[in-house]
């Protein structure tokens, strides 16, 4: 089955610099701004627009991991257990402006359950979205605040997001039905 | 060394993502002696995650939310139920404590009754500890749930095992070529025999040091059977300290006077009693630990236990999130 590419490096990366600029511009700055990294893959996007951002506004954005895995709705009817990664959000989110980062944005039940982590975590002034792929088939109520690309799919299509710092290049590619990938990402 | 170019490599992507899933084949712990070494780092890690839980002010997830986790105990305990307990309830479990001496038992309902009786009332994860080495083995053949074992006789005890590989990884940050000491009534600890399989399959070497009526019988043939060149046994103290990167003194208990194991408590003491001189023996980073209750006085010295060097109240501390770790690993979706 053909996997194709729907995003080269140079997108990915042209996409992260015009989010960043959208954070900045909604939140009148970058004050206060703490990015927070969905495991595995939101973790190097958080931490690319950080990047960007600091070198726009010229201050220090903290920026955290989050792992949901112990905040899923589904994990007690599952066998085979998700292998979770420690959080580590290196500042208290109380009070901040906290923009959640994932690479694709599906069903929103992992965004649910990242919300539901963060509130644990003390009480943010908004919790905001941003994500590198929205591929839409919401199955709640929520939306994102900045979004890289739109790419309307089919659900028994699947969306590969690639990251250098986890799978050596970046680019974001569409399967077909059937192909033997495994690693759905939410 | 020159920086590669960025898009010079050509390994497929497929190779490249690491496992989602875990890889984890247990429906029950019942010992480490089936555990190989990347389901010991699997709980390793888990725990590390739960550690970061436990340092929160409401140390609450909702992982397990409608699960039920039953503790039997049929022998006492404080540390090890209240550790389960509260592993299960930051999880968000629902926990039943049974204590053996108040319910059925006194009247003479048999064990297979009674597990049959906990789980027809919705336990999904029994805990269990019970005098009779091999009990939780018999239960498994009796129940669906996913079944703990808590301490079992002489035989195992295998949480108290990975939490004290996980208390020794979180200090010296790897468990490879370390020289672990384990002194006293090792004939009677399942905490020993549950150590010895989780630090040689995690790479350490065990050093057993007791007096010769405090060690197992058959423990030579025993090792050299199964195989084990990394332990060892010693019946003095001195050279089985020197180097040790850990040492581990066992509770005695006072009864095996008594029994006429030991000829005096206090030619115990001289002989076998970590000093603060003979802990000098070990490596200056050296880590001391005890699975509890201590015996002040008896095998360590009061100023080893609360010394420097003395990890013991982190060891119960580490117990909760290896417990917690152990209970989302097990909990769950029916191996069909």
């Amino acid at each position: 089955m053909p996997e194709r590419t729907l995003m080269s490096a140079e997108d990915i990366q042209r996409a992260l610099v015009r989010v960043a600029h959208e954070i900045v511009e909604r939140n009148k700055g970058a004050k206060d701004i703490v990015l927070v990294g969905m495991q595995t893959r939101g973790v190097p996007l958080s931490k690319r627009l950080a990047t960007t951002i600091q070198s726009l506004e010229e201050i220090a954005i903290p920026v955290g991991s989050l792992d949901i895995s112990l905040y899923r709705d589904d994990i007690s009817s599952l066998h085979l257990k998700p292998v979770i990664h420690r959080t580590d959000i290196p500042t208290d989110v109380t009070n901040k402006q906290v923009v959640l980062v994932d690479d694709v944005f599906y069903t929103g039940r992992s965004i649910r359950a990242a919300m539901d982590a963060l509130m644990d975590l003390g009480r943010p002034q908004s919790i905001q979205l941003a994500v590198l792929i929205d591929r839409g088939h919401r199955e709640l109520p929520i939306r994102a605040d900045y979004v890289g690309k739109n790419i309307p799919t089919s659900s028994n299509e699947e969306i590969k997001v690639y990251v250098k710092e986890v799978d050596g290049e970046d680019k974001v590619t569409i399967l077909l039905p059937n192909k033997g990938a495994t690693d759905e990402s939410d | 060394m020159k920086a590669i170019e960025p898009n010079s490599s050509i390994a497929t992507p497929e190779t490249f993502p690491p496992p989602s899933v875990a890889v984890w084949q247990h429906s029950h712990v019942l010992d480490l002696d089936d555990f190989t070494q990347e389901e010991i780092e699997l709980v390793l890690e888990t725990a590390d995650a739960m550690a970061e839980v436990l340092t929160r002010e409401v140390k609450r997830v909702p992982t397990l939310r409608g699960k039920t986790v039953v503790t039997m105990f049929y022998e006492p305990s404080t540390r090890t139920r209240a550790s389960f307990e509260l592993a299960a309830k930051n999880l968000s479990a629902d926990t039943v404590s049974l204590d053996a001496s108040k319910s059925s038992i006194v009247k003479g309902e048999s064990l297979i009754d009674s597990l049959r009786t906990i789980q027809a009332l919705g336990a999904d994860i029994i805990v269990m500890r019970h005098s009779q080495s091999g009990a939780p083995y018999l239960a498994t053949q009796h129940v669906t749930c996913s079944l703990i074992n808590a301490g079992d006789g002489w035989h195992a005890h295998p949480s108290q095992a990975l939490l004290d590989l996980y208390t020794i990884r979180r200090h010296l940050g790897t468990l490879a070529n370390l020289k672990v000491t384990i002194i006293g009534d090792i004939m009677h600890s399942r905490v020993a025999r549950s150590n010895v399989w989780g630090m040689t399959t995690m790479g350490a070497r065990v050093i057993l040091c007791a007096p010769p009526t405090l060690l197992p019988r058959g423990l030579d043939s025993f090792i050299a059977n199964c195989q084990l060149p990394n332990v060892s046994i010693e019946t003095e103290i001195e050279p089985a300290l020197k180097n040790a990167d850990v040492v581990m003194p066992l509770r005695l208990q006072m009864e095996r006077q008594q029994s006429g194991l030991l000829p005096s408590l206090r030619e115990y003491i001289q002989l076998y009693q970590l000093t603060l001189e003979r802990l000098s023996l070990a490596k200056p980073h050296v880590l001391v630990m005890h699975p509890g209750p201590i015996n002040e006085g008896i095998e360590i010295s009061p100023e080893v236990a609360h010394g420097a060097q003395s990890v013991i109240e982190e060891q119960v501390t580490n117990g909760v999130a290896i417990r917690m770790a152990l209970l989302y690993l097990i909990a769950g979706g029916k191996n069909k």
